[in-house]
């Protein structure tokens, strides 16, 4: 059965690959902590599984080691120019979009059929991790089809990958970083203690102001712990569940699902969820790295009072 | 009750306005909250540790960038500006709007992986979201550019949040589920699932309203 380890046998492979490149790069002046760093994150992915939890913490705190003392830096090794770039997409033409295509496509139809035929029972795929096993295949058959027609030099997907990895920087292992802040968090009881806040602060006799300090419990808890899966079992415990539901008689469900899409509201607005609003900032090489989450904050705010308005006619008016 | 971990998330809030390296600001609350927590500096290591290992998955995503990066190479955001600038009647807003709406319908049927910042948005949505305002408003200063870029990512977000909880069997669905189970109220995916629907339509009205926005914003920076 193709599981999470086969992808990361391969992902070990390509951070390995950028070790290599990246000490050989003279236009680095900072070679080799890149190499250090790639190398390390190689190690993570191929050796994570034997090293145990403090060797995988050791690892950790030397990427940290790495990274806070500005040890990485970028090469300026040519790629193709503008003009080139200009000239071969005039020559390649509008077929430079299929192979890019190539991997939503791949997972577009490879999710399709597995969720609606036999093949879900072959036991082919691990059934959880499906979307990222996909991605990789989608991945392998769009480097094959490059290479049969672009006709690339052999280390060039290396290269290339190794550029837009440099870009990114040490902000690759963040979302990682961020998960382990939170299970850590978990562990030294963050959770309770601001769930046991919030259902002391809850007024009585207001179901709106109940409503209301749910929605921003969920905000503000996703803000913190990066991502709205950590804060809904803690605010559902000490909100929803006993006050909103038992208490005043809201229907669980809009309970439930709109208390998730109000913490969502949060995640845009957090740079803990690094994945999605730092992580980006770096690959699009915006200058201001809270660009994406300035961009949406003014989505976000009036989001978060359409669900409490959902959330309060939903639970306690339509659906009672 | 032990209050003091809570200065762990005062490390982090201090540390990110501070501009302090995120790496270094993540590490250090994580040891202080867990010694604050009445852990040994051991434990805390290999509950980062464990952690670390257990979310790799989150970063298998860059298995993209060799591809993304080859195709760069050989012109892949050249071609899909020279594309938008054929397409007659596209501006930024209209081709974003129709971007989250896509992004939307794919993540409520399931299909979290078309889409997303490395394969779709920087090699394909933010050049064409760029050279579309070029050509509508002429060339870009700076602070528009990272204004066009960061509205791209950004749409991207908002579209797979507000679309990926209409399908049934994704994980934060599913977490829903098994939080209200343990407390006894027992519920189907989709009772869940068709509540995210209400709040799916008003994703699209507002950030579909402030793209379109955002083409008035560039017609009147552009015509000062």
């Amino acid at each position: 059965m193709i599981n999470l380890h086969w992808l990361y046998v391969l992902a070990g492979a390509m951070f390995a690959a950028f070790a290599i490149a990246s000490a050989r790069d003279s236009t680095n002046s900072k070679r080799l902590g890149n190499a250090a760093f790639w190398a390390l994150l190689a190690a993570s992915f191929w050796f994570g599984d034997f090293l145990g939890d403090i060797g995988n913490g050791v690892l950790v705190l030397g990427l940290v080691a790495l990274a806070g003392a500005h040890l990485l830096g970028k090469g300026t090794k040519p790629s193709t120019t503008l003009e080139e770039r200009e000239q071969l997409s005039k020559q390649f033409g509008n077929k430079l979009f299929l192979p890019a295509l190539i991997i939503p496509f791949v997972a577009f139809v490879g999710t399709l059929l597995f969720n609606y035929t036999p093949l879900k029972d072959s036991g082919l795929i691990e059934p959880k991790s499906v979307t990222l096993v996909l991605l990789g295949v989608g991945v392998l058959i769009a480097l094959v089809v490059c290479y049969a027609w672009l006709r690339p030099h052999i280390a060039a997907p290396i290269e290339e990958g190794r550029r837009l990895i440099d870009s990114i920087g040490w902000a690759v292992v963040l979302p990682q970083m961020l998960a382990s802040l939170g299970a850590v968090f978990a562990a030294a009881g963050v959770g309770t203690t601001i769930g046991m806040m919030a259902s002391a602060i809850i007024p009585s006799g207001s179901i709106f102001l109940a409503v209301v300090l749910y929605a921003l419990g969920m905000v503000a808890f996703t803000m913190i712990m990066g991502n709205s899966f950590a804060a809904f079992p803690v605010m559902a415990a000490a909100i929803g569940i006993p006050i909103l539901i038992q208490q005043d008689g809201g229907n669980p469900a809009v309970v439930g699902a709109v208390g998730m899409l109000a913490g969502f509201c949060g995640t845009l607005m957090t740079p803990m969820a690094a994945n999605f609003n730092i992580v980006p900032a770096a690959l699009l090489e915006l200058k201001n790295q809270y660009g994406v989450i300035r961009a949406q904050i003014p989505t976000a705010i009036p989001m978060l009072i359409a669900n409490i308005l959902i959330l309060y006619f939903g639970a306690f008016h339509l659906a009672r | 009750m032990n209050y003091w971990p809570l200065l762990g998330i005062l490390l982090v809030v201090l540390g990110f306005a501070l501009k302090f390296n995120p790496l270094l600001v993540v590490a250090g609350a994580a040891i202080v909250t867990g010694l604050l927590g009445g852990m040994d500096f051991l434990t805390v290591l290999s509950a980062l540790g464990k952690g670390f290992n257990e979310n790799r998955y989150v970063t298998i995503i860059y298995l993209v960038l060799p591809v993304i990066g080859l195709l760069e190479r050989y012109g892949l955001q050249q071609r899909a500006r020279t594309m938008i600038v054929k397409l007659r009647g596209a501006t930024t807003g209209r081709l974003l709007v129709g971007y989250l709406a896509f992004r939307q319908v794919m993540a409520a049927l399931g299909l979290i992986a078309v889409g997303g910042h490395a394969q779709m948005v920087r090699p394909l949505v933010a050049p064409m979201a760029e050279a579309a305002a070029e050509k509508t408003h002429g060339k870009l200063d700076d602070a528009t550019v990272e204004r066009v870029k960061a509205m791209s990512a950004a749409t991207d977000n908002v579209g797979v949040f507000f679309g990926e909880d209409i399908f049934l069997a994704i994980a934060s669905i599913l977490l829903i589920q098994s939080s209200l189970s343990s407390f006894g109220i027992h519920l189907t995916p989709f009772q869940l699932s068709v509540w995210a629907i209400p709040s799916a339509i008003c994703a699209f009205l507002i950030h579909g309203s402030r793209l379109l926005l955002l083409d008035r914003q560039l017609a009147r920076s552009s015509s000062r």
